[in-house]
């Protein structure tokens, strides 16, 4: 259905954008694999010792990711725990993700980007009144769909902690400058997790076009889970 | 300070037992006092008659705060081996909290240091760090867990010997009605890490005794302050010192003072604090 809408335009790739869907990163029968829509949510539980592969389908798109125990919420995933844990501030292969207990949610079983991001947080539309100005205020968010996502789960602000950002691009320099710059991914480059026990996954698709987390180009995800 | 049994004499009554309680009063190296204008240790250049809280926080041990908006606080390094983890929360709706990847992020800088906004995820400044003698701080490995702490001392009670931090932070959080779903990583002060090229963390430790670091209230806070080591410390000991921790009156920060005024991003940052501010009548 096409209708006539005066919601201000919601970015989208270009027509022309290369799409490479590839396929699971770790050989196993298939038990879910979906289509994530630029700008949107998704989640789904992930249970021990299955592998989901995330698929970059255009290619420097910004998966937001957070991670909950499935059998307990409260326990979710820890930026800071995986990060002191190996003493590095880059996700890459072999990377335990860990939980705020310290223990082990998922790990990195593939990885096809040279590193991934776990420091850059999340865009809203409150921080980015702050990166860009107050008139992105009104523009979608990884917030909004962490939250809207989150809330069929039970999930609310208090579950909103610092997230991995898979395909984005975010290097600390020698003088402790961040930001997020030019990705180092590409069409139908992949990442996969295993998991360590029963995991909620919370992805958003992110849908910011004021940095270059997507290469200003929204464009889709692919969401896999395989069974060893 | 006396613990244990201070006579011979038994307790088997109420009398007893109130002559022995009230025959405790001493002071011991780690205490809050009170009024806090009789600390021993008035901090350099502050009207003793201005403070509002003092406190000497244990090795291993931990506070909590609830500080108006406007009020200075001074944490010390009394002899270089404290590590204060904090999460600050705004009073008024705690769900609004610390979020480091911001404070990172929006400043476009990594390191923590004088000017240094600590922004929560809804675009806003809860504390700003107005002062900074020390320069070793971290805002990537937040407070240690307890996976770690047994890992690597065997204990990560807050009864043990080797408290982790977020053991601590939990009992501090309870105070308030909060929980561990309340507790995002913190910043920890007076042990610092740095990230090489490769993204590997670099120790720099302590820079010594008698540093300190003043946070100024943005807004109405919840302040959660555990003292436990960080859990990059290569040594493999369970080393820590205690904590000062002074408040007072001051006044919040105003757009034209310069940590607002320094870049666009943390301009916009007060402009978005002072008016949450003014709507709620903080
Ligand atoms: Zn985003």
């Amino acid at each position: 259905m096409s209708i006539t809408t005066t919601v201000p335009p919601r970015p989208v790739h270009d027509p022309d954008s290369p799409l490479d869907w590839s396929g699971p990163l770790v050989p196993g029968e298939v038990v879910l694999d979906e289509r994530v829509a630029p700008r949107a949510a998704w989640s789904g539980v992930v249970a021990a010792a299955d592998v989901l592969t995330i698929v970059d389908v255009g290619g420097n798109q910004s998966a937001d990711c957070l991670l909950y125990a499935a059998d307990d919420t409260a326990e979710r995933y820890s930026a800071a725990d995986t990060i002191a844990w190996q003493g590095n501030v880059y996700v890459r292969t072999g990377t335990v993700l860990r939980s705020n207990l310290g223990r082990p949610l998922m790990a990195v079983a593939g990885n096809e980007v040279d590193r991934q991001d776990t420091i850059g947080g999340a865009c809203g539309k409150e921080s980015n009144t702050l990166r860009y100005g107050h008139h992105t205020a009104y523009q979608h968010a990884c917030r909004e769909n962490f939250l809207a996502e989150g809330a069929r789960h039970g999930l609310g602000v208090r579950d909103l902690v610092s997230n991995l950002n898979w395909f984005m691009n975010v290097p600390v320099e020698a003088d402790g400058s961040l930001g997020i710059v030019d990705g180092m991914s590409g069409p139908g480059r992949r990442v996969a997790l295993r998991a360590e026990r029963d995991v909620l996954v919370v992805v958003s698709n992110c849908p910011q076009m004021n940095n270059p987390c997507n290469d200003f180009n929204c464009t889709p995800l692919r969401m896999i889970v395989t069974r060893p | 300070m006396t613990t244990g049994r201070l006579g011979a004499e038994g307790l088997a009554n109420v009398g007893q037992a109130r002559a022995d309680a009230r025959g405790r009063a001493s002071v011991s190296d780690w205490m809050p006092y009170l009024p806090a204008n009789t600390t021993p240790y008035p901090p350099d250049g502050v009207d003793p008659d201005t403070l509002t809280w003092a406190e000497t926080v244990a090795p291993g041990g931990y506070t909590h705060l609830r500080v108006a908006r406007g009020t200075r606080l001074r944490l010390e390094d009394v002899d270089g081996e404290a590590c204060a983890s904090v999460l600050v929360h705004n009073a008024a709706q705690p769900g609004e909290r610390l979020n480091v990847a911001d404070t990172q992020k929006i400043p476009w800088q990594a390191y923590l240091g004088a000017g240094h906004p600590l922004l929560s995820g809804d675009g806003r400044v809860l504390a700003t760090i107005v002062a900074d003698t020390s320069g070793r701080h971290d805002a990537f490995c937040g407070a240690s867990s307890d996976a770690w702490n047994e890992a690597k001392y065997g204990d990560a009670t807050a009864e043990g010997p080797s408290p982790s931090g977020h053991a601590l932070l939990r009992l501090a959080a309870a105070r308030h009605g909060l929980e561990s779903r309340d507790l995002p990583p913190a910043v920890s002060f007076f042990k610092g890490v740095r990230v090489a090229a490769d993204g590997a963390l670099e120790w720099t430790g302590s820079a010594g005794p008698g540093r300190s670091v003043d946070l100024l209230a943005e807004l109405p806070l919840v302040v959660l302050i555990a003292n436990a080591p960080h859990p990059r410390d290569p040594r493999p000991d369970y080393v820590a010192g205690p904590l000062r921790v002074h408040a007072w009156r001051s006044r919040p920060t105003g757009l034209d003072d310069d940590v607002a005024a320094a870049t666009p991003e943390r301009e916009r940052a007060y402009r978005n604090t002072i008016a949450y501010a003014g709507l709620a009548g903080l």
